[in-house]
């Protein structure tokens, strides 16, 4: 108690810059009652935030807003409330409070963060990052008008800015019960600085890479092409293949793999010409890797292409993990697949994180059953973004809440 | 054509056409041989199906990014034969690029650069100051681009002095006294652009405030090394000869645009204001969508090729820097061949995504 009046101090107040909430909110953080996951007026909040999203109209020209707003709705919720139907006589919590550190270049994720942290019963102080998206903005501002109604939950969320700070850090760190630190390993390694108090929890979203896997029959039995290729762009273009999820890889399975090849790239190449805000620098940045890759993959070959937009390096041996140079903005290794097991490396590596797969996911379950390090994740290609409480290889909801073991 | 062949014909005499020429000889022979000689250049080639046999022009040779030097150490000589390595200047902790020379290589970088450099200043050798610290050039297994750079020019002075102490303050006695002693002869000065403004323009202003003034006009000025860090201090080339002619009275002042990956074969501006591509190299410029070549007066990624490189495969290179061609063979000051400007660095991408390396970098 003493430390935290102590570590929490106006010094600390003053370097801090509050978007929701004020210092006595957050000074009372570790203090008010935790709730019971799913709470009603949780999850009235949550449905009125996402029509006030829905109804402002600078959130059309985004996305990610949208899909935010619509992952909130009661009836998503509920859904979600639904896989958490525990059939036992014990009592669930959240842990208190949670410390959230958002990463610095995707607009809408500290909304998620904070919306898991909510309906497992936190309180919550988020750092949001300290670009100005206007995503960011339009969240912000409807979290406070819909707080307007919802006082009673005024205490459990604020959210702040600073620079980065290890006093603030390490005052955050004394008062939570959970940490959740994204943006990588650096971040990471500059947050674990800041100590933990003992029976605090830390949940660390690290540095992650990706893969496609595309059945190439299934793919030429596609209707819609052009659809498929705006779901791959969704996946990897849309973050300038930078994300965590994007694929930065293409296995090809099945038996119509150059018919396939040709007419994917081909879609995907229309689409990002018209779409994708290219940056100069990028087609330095894809031919030093694809050289790089060239020399030190043998036999791999650089596929030939009109442009700069997408480069593709097609890969016949994966002993070694060809991930270690990837790029970003358009750059895919590709690899023509018989056996699954293949993949054995690439996948047997703690980064690896989601599949983004285009055909039937027991095709790939022998290499899973195998006991490899990565795959956290097997999902349907133009859904790796789409958040879910369970995420990279965490239950968020087990690690946001406490287990009231009642056995009498 | 060999190099010697080259080095007989003075540097900015020959017309597109029998520049092309020479240059398709020379740079697809040096790109035979470094496919026949570096594994790494070779499996490169490979790996995007390059047939040198079936190629008319080196416009349609394949260029290495420069980044590729600070990744790799490429050579196409036996180690044995690797006389000096030569490192770009970077800052601490930055990637360097790793040059390696054999006897050959090496040599013939002189040689272009003595023939490019005389081309502007006369054959015969000047008294030099070395804007810069002696301490640069001390280590000689290492040499970094600012050391190499000059000990390259070095050959140039007949008597030198260094401007600069190592504290980087100008020595103004030895000034004083190199001048008086070499009283109407024509006096060499070298260093590099950012040196030149922060530790010998700022306190030569200093000086004139105090009643001290050197009178420079006999002066030669040879500089480069960028412009990047003048950014911040908001001066442009025109700026930065005007000022220093008021300061001193130079007048005679030329850039240069070279980098440690292609030594020897610098681009001097001329009296236009022009940098000019000499025989014993080339300068392209490319549209980052898809690398195809710009037109004159469009401004582009430079790639620059050089006929030098015998050691190592650096003879076709794709920089990050941008500049425009501003034409050919007609610049007012009479040289042959392309002249250009160099319009600055490509700025690193902004990228979204959830690893925060972005923001680690500024730190």
């Amino acid at each position: 108690m003493i430390h935290m009046q102590q570590n929490l101090n106006k010094e600390v107040f003053d370097k801090i810059t509050f978007l929701t909430g004020d210092a006595e909110c957050l000074k009372m953080l570790s203090q008010i009652p935790a709730k019971q996951p799913f709470d009603e007026s949780v999850v009235n909040f949550l449905n009125d935030l996402s029509k006030n999203i829905m109804s402002n109209v600078s959130s059309r020209a985004y996305s990610d807003v949208i899909t935010f707003a619509f992952w909130i709705r009661k009836a998503s919720v509920l859904k979600i409330k639904e896989k958490y139907n525990f059939n036992d006589k014990n009592l669930r919590l959240g842990r208190g409070a949670a410390f959230h550190i958002a990463p610095s270049n995707v607009p809408v994720n500290f909304a998620y963060s904070l919306v898991s942290g909510l309906i497992t019963g936190n309180s919550n102080v988020v750092r949001i990052p300290s670009k100005d998206f206007m995503q960011t903005k339009i969240i912000v501002d409807s979290i406070n008008k819909t707080l307007l109604k919802y006082e009673n939950l005024r205490p459990y969320i604020v959210l702040v800015r600073y620079e980065r700070d290890k006093g603030i850090n390490d005052a955050l760190s004394y008062i939570c019960d959970t940490r959740i630190v994204w943006g990588g390993d650096a971040t990471i390694a500059e947050i674990r600085k800041s100590e933990l108090p003992a029976r605090s929890t830390e949940i660390l979203f690290s540095d992650r890479y990706s893969l496609a896997i595309i059945n190439s029959d299934k793919y030429m039995e596609l209707t819609n092409k052009e659809r498929f290729a705006e779901d791959f762009y969704n996946d990897t273009y849309f973050t300038d293949q930078n994300a965590c999820t994007s694929p930065r890889m293409v296995v090809w399975i099945g038996d119509s793999k150059e018919k396939a090849k040709n007419l994917f790239w081909a879609n995907l190449h229309n689409l990002i010409s018209k779409k994708y805000t290219f940056q100069p620098i990028q087609s330095i940045d894809k031919l030093v890797n694809s050289y790089l890759s060239a020399i030190a993959f043998s036999n791999s070959r650089i596929e030939n292409s009109d442009d700069n937009l997408i480069v593709r390096v097609r890969v016949s041996d994966l002993s070694e993990n060809v991930m270690e140079l990837m790029q970003n903005s358009g750059f895919f290794f590709e690899y023509d697949c018989d056996d699954i097991m293949d993949l054995r490396n690439v996948c047997n590596d703690k980064r690896c994180q989601t599949v983004g797969l285009l055909g039937d996911s027991k095709d790939i379950i022998p290499l899973i059953e195998a006991g490899i390090k990565g795959v956290d994740r097997i999902v349907p290609i133009g859904k790796t973004m789409d958040f879910n409480l369970i995420w990279d290889g965490y239950d968020l909801f087990a690690q946001l809440t406490r287990i009231i073991n009642i056995s009498c | 054509m060999n190099f010697e062949n080259i080095l007989e014909i003075p540097p900015y005499s020959l017309n597109k056409e029998d520049k092309e020429k020479l240059l398709n000889d020379r740079l697809i022979k040096l790109t035979k041989f470094h496919k026949e000689n570096c594994p790494e250049y070779s499996r490169i080639l490979d790996s995007i199906d390059f047939k040198v046999d079936s190629i008319k022009s080196y416009k349609d040779l394949p260029f290495l990014p420069v980044r590729l030097f600070k990744e790799l150490e490429l050579k196409s000589v036996d180690k044995s034969e690797i006389v000096k390595t030569m490192t770009s200047s970077g800052t601490t902790g930055q990637a360097v690029s790793k040059i390696f020379l054999d006897r050959t290589t090496s040599s013939n970088q002189q040689k272009a650069m003595v023939k490019i450099v005389s081309s502007f200043t006369g054959s015969s050798r000047m008294p030099m100051i070395i804007i810069d610290c002696p301490s640069v050039v001390k280590n000689r297994m290492m040499f970094s681009a600012r050391g190499a750079g000059i000990l390259g020019f070095s050959m140039f002075g007949s008597k030198k002095i260094y401007a600069l102490d190592d504290d980087m303050k100008l020595d103004v006695d030895a000034m004083r006294d190199f001048l008086l002693k070499y009283k109407g002869q024509k006096i060499l000065l070298f260093g590099f652009t950012f040196m030149i403004w922060q530790h010998f323009y700022k306190e030569l202003i200093r000086l004139e405030k105090e009643g001290v003034k050197f009178d420079l006009s006999n002066g030669i000025m040879i500089h480069g090394g960028g412009w990047k860090k003048l950014v911040n201090e908001a001066v442009s080339p025109e700026e930065f000869h005007q000022r220093l002619n008021n300061v001193c009275g130079l007048d005679s002042i030329h850039d240069y645009y070279g980098m440690v990956e292609q030594t020897g074969c610098i681009y001097m501006q001329c009296e236009c204001g022009h940098l000019h591509a000499s025989i014993f190299s080339d300068i392209i410029t490319r549209r980052p969508i898809d690398f195809s070549e710009c037109d004159f007066n469009e401004k582009g990624i430079i790639q620059v090729l050089s006929t030098i490189p015998e050691s190592y495969p650096g003879h076709s290179l794709i920089t990050e820097d941008e500049g425009i061609i501003l034409g050919e063979d007609d610049c007012p000051c009479g040289r042959k061949g392309k002249y250009f400007k160099i319009t600055g660095r490509m700025k690193n991408a902004e990228l979204r995504g959830c690893s925060d390396t972005y923001a680690a970098k500024f730190k």
